[in-house]
């Protein structure tokens, strides 16, 4: 991949992670939800505290443990027809929320060409949350994505979130990462 | 001075200050009742605001002499001299919001409750070998459930005897010693004090080091594969302080197929925060069925293992519906007791795997455990903080109090051990997405309890208490159907939907733990 190519593929990226945000933070949960393949992983480990050298034990294993999230996208639907009721009471009244991303990295593409078809990326977010009257959440952590073009555009094939807490400090996570 | 002669004397401090119009500043008691004084009528339970005249008795804001201080005769006077009498009235179902908000309150419970009761600790599977340990929660506490080199377990406070460092800051992890970061004293993991730097230069002969091993719990008892801890030596036997109540927990801990036992807890712990008081999710743990409204969204989109509701209706649709306590225990749970000639019924249609195993299961559970097999259960909450739920989803949540605005939340998800691989994967899919903050069910569970703590908090709102008259009187200690005899007060709640007998056997035993001074006044 050229230097030109690899800045357009960047790009591409950043417009299209920067685009989700927006479709979350807008409430336009449905067109959200087609930013997703149908097979995809949507992830989210708890963390323990660990001696710095085992860290293989710091997060809950996919497939085997219990995590915050780890689902497909049935759930990811059902979660967001959940909030589209308008009696889903810890959504409703609705919160504020507002999704940073930053720190976009590409970590792979492949097949290593200029029209890849899966691109793996990494960033940073910051996920404020504030509802009813003073109630507010500050969530930030890492996402490794795994961007997969369909029909030319570019879907999400896996999101794995890394929270930066332990104990959980919100009451729930009723909004998505 | 007896610790019950030291609570009478509160309370009868609190009503002499209110009488005199004297302000309640050595009390301690919330900011609020310095600016004006609140009393509270012992048989209503209601708590009103008055305003203090110079030099005389408090009078009622707004009179009404069956509530005034001063009409009281001498024997309503006593009666209120007795302690929570009247912030807890489970005979008439009413209950001061004080009990929940007030920092006094909570300061007691921990002495009263959390330092006696037994405690739920963790599950066995998760230190298996020697030199394992996990760091949990007694309390405020935080404490190490750790396995010793010999491969007995033990409970100890994680708190160095020296200056107090929180020996062990990692959540778990296998180790030959544990070294407190601050000094360096260092414990074996059978929590014998055999480091101390500098030892013999710096301290001479002068250190025992016997008798400065890490604090270790009074109680311990591993059952079925959970640990309990108490502080209080004088604690009954943890199967005494389970009592009948038994049959119930073990509906969470025995496999299903109705072997002993037979139940691990799947890796990882959900931990949250809830700003709300600890006592909102165990009472509502407790028995209280009356909340569909909060989960009728979830019931809408549809989350259970058969890909309806939350889930599986068949088998208590074929059942008597069962509001199970003991008060003099303080423990409950909702109860579940299939027809004697009930038919199998549909469950898990979602996962043929699962769908077949809890079929076979049924069958087994039927042949081994008799009459008792129709009976299975829902949440319940153990006295004081621990909640087993026995089934859909099979988890036990522990409510850790984090002051009286905040509850710390474990919550530990149970599993058949020898159950297939796909089953496992299938029902850890259906906790998740059913459990904890991000469970479709109980993330409005969080909102109505955090919003219910915060709207209790005012001046004003503190004096109307909380209602829980639901199915007075209803409860029978004599529940038989087919010549099935089931221990416990039960109210049968299969017309009805829902009582509040539950969550007032619970504050009957709160009440009872808050002014008991030893536990010879708690058996």
């Amino acid at each position: 991949m050229s230097d030109l190519e690899r800045l357009l593929l960047k790009s591409e990226v950043e417009e299209f992670l920067y685009r989700e945000a927006e479709l979350l933070d807008e409430r336009r949960y449905k067109e959200w939800l087609d930013l997703f393949t149908d097979d995809v992983r949507y992830f989210m480990p708890i963390r323990r505290n660990v001696p710095h050298d085992e860290s293989e034990r710091e997060f809950t294993r996919e497939g085997t443990d219990v995590s915050w999230f780890d689902e497909g996208k049935d759930t990811l639907a059902r979660r967001v027809q959940q909030i589209l009721t308008g009696i889903h009471w810890a959504e409703e009244p609705p919160s504020r929320i507002c999704h940073m991303i930053s720190n976009v990295q590409i970590l792979r593409a492949s097949p290593d060409g200029p029209a890849p078809t899966e691109v793996a990326v990494k960033s940073r977010f910051l996920v404020y949350r504030n509802r009813v009257e003073t109630e507010t959440d500050v969530l930030v952590g890492k996402r490794e994505d795994l961007l997969r073009r369909v029909n030319g555009s570019l879907r999400i094939a896996r999101r794995k979130i890394v929270l930066d807490q332990s104990v959980l400090l919100a009451k729930n996570l009723t909004f998505f990462f | 001075m007896s610790d019950e002669n030291r609570l009478d004397l509160l309370f009868a401090g609190f009503i002499v200050f209110l009488l005199a119009g004297v302000v309640t500043v050595a009390m301690g008691i919330r900011r609020e009742l310095r600016t004006g004084v609140i009393g509270q009528h012992p048989q209503s339970g209601l708590w009103r605001r008055h305003e203090r005249p110079a030099g005389g008795l408090p009078v009622c804001a707004r009179p009404r002499a069956a509530l005034s201080f001063s009409a009281l005769s001498e024997r309503g006077r006593t009666t209120m001299l007795n302690g929570l009498n009247g912030l807890v009235d489970v005979d008439r179902g009413i209950i001061s919001r004080e009990i929940f908000v007030n920092e006094e309150i909570y300061r007691r419970e921990q002495e009263q409750i959390f330092a006696r009761a037994w405690l739920f600790i963790g599950h066995e599977s998760q230190i298996p070998r020697p030199g394992d340990f996990l760091v949990s929660s007694m309390g405020e506490e935080s404490v190490i459930l750790c396995r010793d080199r010999t491969g007995r377990i033990h409970v100890f406070l994680n708190s160095c005897r020296h200056r107090g460092m929180k020996v062990c800051r990692y959540d778990e992890g296998n180790t030959l010693e544990l070294m407190c970061p601050y000094h360096g004293w260092t414990y074996a993991t059978d929590g014998a004090l055999v480091g101390v730097p500098f030892g013999k230069d710096a301290y001479g002969e002068q250190l025992d080091k016997s008798k400065w091993g890490l604090i270790e719990v009074a109680r311990m008892e591993n059952y079925k594969g959970t640990i309990w801890a108490a502080w209080d030596a004088a604690a009954p036997s943890f199967l005494d302080y389970v009592g009948g109540y038994k049959l119930y927990l073990d509906l969470l801990l025995d496999a299903w197929d109705g072997r002993e036992g037979g139940t691990e807890a799947i890796g990882g712990i959900h931990k949250w925060l809830i700003p709300c008081n600890w006592k909102f999710p165990a009472e509502n743990f407790s028995g209280d069925r009356y909340h569909g409204v909060s989960h009728r969204s979830v019931d809408m989109v549809g989350i259970g293992p058969s890909g309806k509701g939350r889930r599986d209706m068949a088998e208590r649709n074929q059942a008597r519906w069962l509001d199970v306590s003991f008060p003099e225990l303080g423990h409950s749970m909702i109860a579940f007791l299939r027809a004697h000639d009930a038919p199998l019924a549909p469950a898990y249609q979602d996962a043929p795997v699962a769908a077949e195993y809890f079929r076979r299961c049924e069958e087994e559970r039927r042949r081994r455990r008799g009459e008792h097999w129709r009976l299975f259960g829902g949440p319940g909450t153990m006295f004081p903080n621990t909640s087993p739920l026995a089934r859909q989803p099979r988890t036990l949540a522990v409510w850790h109090p984090r002051g009286p605005h905040q509850t710390e939340v474990w919550r530990w998800y149970f599993v058949d051990a020898d159950a297939p691989a796909e089953v496992k994967d299938f029902l850890r899919h259906y906790y998740i997405r059913y459990s904890g903050p991000s469970g479709l069910t109980e993330q409005d569970d969080m909102e109505n309890w955090n919003y219910a703590h915060k709207a209790s908090r005012g001046t004003i709102a503190r004096q109307h208490p909380y209602n829980y008259e639901m199915g007075l009187g209803r409860s029978t200690r004599a529940f038989e159907d087919h010549g099935l005899k089931l221990p416990g007060a039960i109210t049968d709640v299969t017309a009805a939907n829902a009582s509040e007998h539950n969550q007032r056997g619970f504050y009957r035993r709160w009440r009872q733990f808050m002014e008991a001074a030893t536990w010879n006044d708690l058996a």
